[in-house]
């Protein structure tokens, strides 16, 4: 990976309003993203708007394609052509990625996908928030790989949160997702961007030996090949079959063990560098809320009052959702009595906490169908259940 | 012997090469060469296929038509210099 | 037995554009995808294109395998979806010049809107459509392309529904180039794609190709022999056909020819023309080329 100047044309330096979506936008655009490919879907549509506005006076490519499927396999195009790359969708677009996702993750292809999160499953409730994706994103491709997700909690994480998750995608040339919902996509609040200076972008490790020793899946020391992009003569091959280390296909158990399992470690021995969450009051905690995104500020209201109440509550704040932080996890359940873990869906991630407490304490999921965010006393009720 | 006519035009002479291992034996070759100067054989390659055979390699004019059809990229010609012009074979882009 | 390490002591000159090392392909004897490379081999010999700056994108299917064997940069993406790989492909980096080498179910069949959606755009880049009239791979099973008629493995009494005309839906979807031949027409084949390659624009060239062991076999049409020879016989060539009168009936007659080639603005220079008037001098064009 190579740090490299982030370029000012494409940054708002300053403080601004502005509403979940946008901020991605903007976050997009700091991070040197040129490229936009994407399909009006309700509600991440206000990315998409704000990207074709503000793209002409940066210098790059906004186009709405036919559909999402159309859309994510641009976007691995345009990856592949040498550009950073974001498309923005929500639950039915998702679902129609699925295939290209897996194709983006077996060609090693960094990109970015945000998913403002709805009520579904199908149709569901397009206006309304829901966080009922987050098991999907982790497995909605068939077949085993790794990808990141990372959950804002506002506006300005989603600035934040944006820029770190092309420069995670460069680094690991793997799909990044930006979990979101439609609350925060859809809230407006004080989003501070910083002169080009202060942001730290980071771009994918470009190939420079001689063109005929190079070979697209080789593993680096840090175990991620080099990329090139097309046209520069390297006349690579890469595919979406399971391959060898020169892309070329090859069709046996043997190879296909070795291409699997590198996508896995590629991730996964890198999990301690990855992941990423916030901790409060967690030292004397017999009580942790466990949440992310919109969530997990409905959830602090009902940990001040749970904590006016007496009891010893901490809060687990997930920034990256996956890889899923199970040596935290673990670690917790040594010494609290409960985990509580209220989220917009029917306990998804909640059974992820509970997979990694491994019987030692309960796992209370507060679950919600979503198409509006939790009522705080729910949590509380659930916390002083807990601390019994 | 090389007919010479309009002045000192030639006919162009090619000589046929066979990669008998990667030829599947389609026999699209044989069939439209304009010159009858292939034949599929009776002998077999690895893979069990009869590839083709030069019948008569002096009534090849080099149009390298069997170059272009060959599914299999097994076969192709180049051209035979006069002995008294130069000597090897060369190869040109089909016309 | 011939030995097998046995080789012509010099080189076919198509190698320079082969993955050597992965030759002998997968196709079958008497397959007419091979004759299709070649012939493409030969158009990129002749162009003046810098190589290193052409991209190849193929799909799923026998003509998918396309991009394995084709010494450029290739890609082999997923089902149907090559047309949208290029199309990202040919907007992040607007020097290359990209091909989509795939079959005639993988384009049209779910590839089918993309298709539409990037001949109404103009997208710059060259379709080659290699159509044998099935879904080869999968075992033979009917297309969006096979005839009225014909026997399939999932129309096994025939088929009843009525085919595409390519050249006429890309006409309709306003691609700029559209051609057809058959496999046999090897040299025009070739000047079809020289021509394709050096135009801006949407450009399909349909090439229509033997199957031996599937479309042949089932319908008892012979061997690749057999089908060439019913390409010569029936083959009829009228370039600027109207492409309303191109469907091609079960064994019937082809009509082969370069039917539309015409000049309108690509994507890009839609993009960038549009922009700048609308925007002045704020505006930064986009991969503008001398």
């Amino acid at each position: 990976m190579k740090k490299v100047k982030a370029d000012p044309k494409g940054i708002l330096t300053g403080s601004h309003y502005l509403d979940g979506d946008f901020a991605i936008a903007e976050g997009a655009l700091a991070a040197g993203c040129r490229f936009f490919a994407g399909y009006p879907i309700t509600p991440s549509t206000e990315t998409a708007e704000r990207f074709a506005e503000r793209i002409p006076f940066v210098g790059g490519v906004f186009i709405q394609m036919e559909d999402e499927i159309a859309s994510i396999t641009a976007l691995i195009g345009a990856s592949w052509g040498g550009k950073k790359v974001m498309t923005v969708t929500s639950g039915p677009g998702f679902s129609l990625m699925m295939e290209n996702i897996g194709l983006a993750c077996m060609m090693e292809t960094p990109l970015i996908i945000a998913n403002v999160q709805r009520g579904g499953p199908s149709t569901g409730l397009p206006t309304l928030v829901g966080q009922g994706d987050m098991m999907q994103v982790r497995w909605g491709s068939h077949g085993d790989y790794q990808i990141i997700a990372l959950s804002p909690d506002s506006p300005q994480e989603c600035f934040d949160l944006t820029i770190r998750a092309f420069n995670l995608s460069e680094i690991y040339r793997v799909p990044v997702f930006i979990m979101t919902d439609e609350c925060v996509g859809h809230m407006h609040e004080k989003v501070v961007i910083p002169p080009a200076d202060q942001i730290e972008v980071v771009d994918r490790k470009w190939y420079e030996g001689p063109k005929e020793k190079y070979l697209p899946y080789k593993p680096d020391k840090d175990g991620i090949p080099f990329m090139v992009k097309a046209g520069d003569g390297y006349r690579f091959h890469t595919t979406g079959l399971t391959h060898d280390e020169r892309g070329y296909p090859v069709i046996n158990a043997a190879c296909q063990d070795q291409c699997v399992r590198h996508l896995s470690d590629k991730i996964l021995k890198n999990a301690d560098k990855i992941v990423h969450y916030e901790e409060d009051q967690i030292d004397n905690a017999e009580i942790v809320v466990v949440s992310y995104g919109i969530t997990s500020r409905v959830a602090y209201r009902a940990v001040q009052l749970a904590r006016k109440a007496g009891i010893k509550v901490g809060t687990l704040r997930l920034v990256t959702v996956w890889p899923f932080p199970e040596k935290r996890i673990q670690q917790l359940a040594r010494s609290v009595k409960a985990f509580v873990v209220p989220e917009l869906n029917l306990g998804q991630i909640a059974k992820e906490v509970e997979r990694f407490a491994a019987g030692r304490v309960p796992t209370i999921p507060v679950t919600h169908c979503g198409g509006w965010v939790h009522d705080p006393e729910d949590i509380l009720k659930a916390i002083k259940e807990a601390a019994q | 012997m090389s007919k010479i006519f309009y002045g000192n035009l030639k006919p162009k002479k090619g000589k046929i090469h066979i990669n008998k291992n990667q030829c599947k034996g389609c026999g699209f070759c044989s069939e439209y060469c304009p010159s009858d100067v292939l034949e599929m054989s009776e002998e077999f390659n690895a893979k069990g296929y009869h590839p083709p055979r030069v019948k008569d390699e002096e009534r090849c004019i080099y149009c390298q038509l069997c170059e272009a059809i060959c599914p299999e990229f097994a076969l192709f010609v180049t051209l035979k210099e006069d002995e008294e012009e130069s000597q090897g074979e060369k190869s040109e882009s089909r016309p | 037995m011939i030995n097998d390490t046995e080789r012509p002591e010099s080189k076919n000159p198509v190698e320079d554009f082969l993955r050597m090392d992965r030759i002998p392909h997968i196709w079958c004897s008497g397959c007419g995808i091979g004759v299709v490379v070649s012939s493409f081999a030969e158009a990129l010999r002749k162009s003046t294109l810098d190589l290193n700056k052409v991209a190849i994108v193929s799909g799923i299917g026998c003509t998918g395998r396309v991009a394995g064997y084709v010494k450029l940069d290739s890609f082999h993406s997923t089902h149907g979806r090559p047309i949208a790989f290029a199309t990202g492909l040919k907007l992040a980096n607007p020097e290359l010049k990209v091909v989509v080498f795939s079959g005639d179910g993988d384009i049209f069949g779910i590839g089918g809107n993309h298709f539409i959606h990037a001949a109404r755009r103009n997208m710059d880049m060259v379709v080659i459509c290699v159509n044998n009239f099935n879904y080869a791979m999968t075992g033979g099973q009917v297309a969006a392309t096979t005839p009225i008629d014909a026997i399939l493995s999932t129309a096994p009494y025939g088929n009843f529904e009525h085919p595409f005309s390519l050249p006429y839906l890309a006409d309709a979807c306003g691609a700029s180039y559209v051609a057809r031949w058959t496999c046999l027409h090897i040299r025009r084949v070739t000047n079809s794609m020289q021509e394709a390659l050096n135009k801006k624009g949407f450009s399909l060239i349909e090439v229509i190709a033997p199957c031996v062991t599937l479309y042949a076999r089932r319908n008892r049409l012979g061997d690749g022999l057999n089908l060439l020879k019913y390409y010569y016989d029936n083959s009829v060539i009228q370039h600027g056909a109207d492409t309303r009168t191109l469907d091609i009936s079960y064994q019937g007659k082809m009509i082969c020819g370069k039917f539309i080639d015409r000049e309108r603005p690509t994507f890009l220079d839609g993009m960038n023309t549009h922009l700048t008037k609308a925007l002045g001098d704020k505006y930064i064009p986009y991969g503008v080329q001398s």
